[in-house]
């Protein structure tokens, strides 16, 4: 019996440890959506309420409606969606372009190029975003989107391939074969075998650099300037300077920003991993 | 993969004779095909190569320069002042204070991070599989929330008149309170005034956004040790700890490498969550990243001396990548 109750008792503990874990990582996010649907009495308090009891949609109304710096949140939304959206389409092409090569392919240079990957992941936005605002400067770009849309689809790039590339030499390649013996072109070959059993890891590599792109700050925040054209993040720490600080809208705005992210990680999270530490974690 | 596998794809090189199938021409295009790979590879080559890698020499360039209002406008062309940005950066205190503010946060961020994340990992293992989903998908939200967002919440939680953590610090007793931190009324601390407790609340803010994604490699890793090895230590009489120290930790030895180059890289760069924090205004709490953007676009720009301070950052960042790439090669045949 008591190398059994013993177990048991390491089994509460275990399961006590994990509901701490889970209520520690929740907790900051919960505070968020709550003041986001408290009533202003209950936010600016030195009280703690643990939960809206004055439940109010007031903030999320107002950020969608008037919002906190004239213009409604939907703009920035909207604007962020163009930006990442545009990020993810042009960058899927590249991607699947440069992942096939890598993955299908042994050429002279081949392992340069994918350490050439792992190197611009490094390069740190912070020292990219000075030569690029002279860059877009000079080329007209400056406050425009489809500016930012470039600099997103660079800083996304070199992970999106580096991800990619495992998802297609995970296709067997006795497929593409099959279909080049019975006469397919290479395109055909490409576009009929390989494309389609791609496309899952297609759409998780996607979505990674759709997060990145929504979430980017610094390159939005020197390439625009021009706050209609502001995305959600840049729009967010702008609030703060508005007439005080207005907790409620300021919640409820980050609480729209972060929605499409957490949705988006629910369905990808287990490859993102995968893609992060490829090779290292096995299993 | 050998080389043959690319030769029996598009019948090789001509060049190679010997080779029992003939050389085939590729059908679709007129491409011979050893040149395919290359072709794919331009577009994303040409992204890269533009966007990435000119824009890095440009920065090196810009560091030696004299870049201004005047010069952005392009009414004058920039002027070569060779290392004089350099010696204007390293003679200022600013520059050291946020080297210093950088190195100290990685240092004690990153650490943070891998032990809890490791820990969580562990945990995550060793639970049942319904708690074990429960627990992933509570750190998944932590996980989740944007970086700027992340900023926002921390700044909130640690508001001085209505943030929740000084409302749990007056819950202590007011003598434990006061033994410990020599004050019972913890309404109205600011804690986001000096750079020693902005650093305090990015910790906790940046380990909180980033040990799930170690938690979850680690527990990742952790599902491909085979159970019969756990099995055995338990037999010889092994705790948990020796566990952990003579099975876990060498079988997993490349995961935590990765981890640690790719948390250094992330907590060298961290600009978002500091930008919400602290805002622009209180520079003894730049970092590295902060320093270099301010620099260069706060008014009057200086983009030559950003552009020097990005280069130290940036070299700080490769030498640990070079670490990250050697170890990525080692592990995998990619």
């Amino acid at each position: 019996m008591r190398p059994l109750a013993r177990r048991r008792l390491g089994k509460a503990a275990l399961n006590t440890a994990g509901v701490l874990v889970f209520l520690v990582a929740i907790f900051p996010v919960y505070w968020m959506v709550s003041t986001a649907f408290k009533a202003n009495d209950q936010i600016f308090t030195t009280d703690f309420i643990p939960f809206p009891t004055h439940f109010t949609f007031e903030h999320i109304t107002r950020v969608l409606t008037e919002g906190v710096a004239e213009h409604s949140i939907w703009l920035y939304m909207r604007n962020s969606a163009i930006v990442a959206l545009g990020t993810v389409v042009i960058g899927a092409v590249f991607a699947l372009l440069s992942a096939t090569a890598v993955a299908r392919f042994r050429f002279k240079g081949r392992t340069a190029f994918l350490a050439l990957l792992l190197v611009a992941q490094m390069i740190p936005a912070e020292a990219l975003v000075i030569p690029l605002f002279l860059g877009v400067k000079r080329l007209g770009l400056y406050d425009q989107l489809l500016g930012l849309i470039v600099t997103q689809v660079a800083l996304t790039l070199p992970f999106g391939i580096w991800m990619l590339r495992t998802f297609v030499a995970a296709v067997p390649k006795s497929l593409e074969e099959a279909a080049w013996i019975d006469g397919a072109s290479r395109f055909t070959t490409f576009w009929k075998v390989l494309f389609p059993l791609v496309a899952p890891g297609l759409v998780a590599t996607s979505i990674f650099s759709f997060i990145t792109a929504w979430n980017e700050l610094i390159m939005a925040l020197y390439l625009i300037s021009d706050p209609t054209k502001y995305t959600m993040p840049v729009a967010l720490q702008y609030f703060f300077g508005q007439k005080g600080t207005d907790w409620g809208a300021i919640m409820a705005s980050s609480t729209m920003m972060t929605i499409p992210v957490v949705i988006f990680f629910l369905v990808v999270q287990r490859r993102m991993v995968s893609g992060l530490v490829a090779g290292a974690v096995k299993g | 993969m050998t080389d043959t596998s690319t030769l029996s794809r598009g019948g090789g090189h001509s060049s190679t004779p010997g080779r029992r199938r003939a050389p085939r021409r590729a059908r679709a295009s007129g491409l011979p095909a050893w040149s395919i790979p290359y072709v794919l590879l331009i577009p994303g080559l040409l992204v890269i190569g533009a966007l990435l890698l000119w824009p890095l020499i440009q920065m090196v360039i810009i560091s030696f320069q004299k870049v201004g209002l005047v010069q952005i406008s392009g009414k004058k062309p920039a002027t070569w002042l060779g290392l004089e940005n350099y010696t204007n950066v390293l003679d200022n205190d600013i520059f050291w204070s946020s080297l210093r503010n950088t190195v100290v946060f990685a240092a004690v961020a990153v650490p943070l991070t891998l032990v809890l994340g490791t820990a969580v990992g562990v945990l995550l293992h060793r639970l049942g599989k319904k708690m074990s989903l429960f627990v992933i998908i509570g750190i998944m939200f932590a996980w989740a929330v944007p970086p700027v967002a992340q900023g926002v919440i921390w700044r909130w939680l640690f508001d001085a008149e209505a943030g929740v953590i000084n409302w749990a610090l007056n819950l202590l007793p007011d003598w434990l309170s006061s033994a410990l931190f020599g004050r019972a009324d913890w309404t109205g601390q600011p804690w986001l005034n000096d750079a020693w407790s902005i650093y305090m609340v990015l910790i906790i803010c940046v380990v909180w956004a980033s040990f799930p994604f170690i938690a979850v490699s680690v527990l990742a890793g952790l599902k491909g040790i085979p159970a019969e090895l756990y099995e055995a230590a338990r037999v010889d009489g092994s705790g948990p700890w020796r566990t952990f120290r003579k099975i876990t930790f060498p079988l997993l030895k490349p995961v935590f490498a990765v981890l640690t180059v790719l948390s250094i890289i992330w907590d060298f760069k961290v600009f978002a969550q500091l930008y919400v924090l602290a805002g622009t205004s209180n520079r003894e709490a730049y970092n590295l990243s902060m320093y270099a953007v301010t620099e260069a676009f706060k008014a009057p720009p200086k983009m030559g001396s950003g552009a020097a301070i990005a280069v130290v950052l940036t070299v700080i960042l490769l030498i640990v990548t070079a670490a990250y790439i050697r170890q990525m090669f080692k592990q995998e045949e990619v």
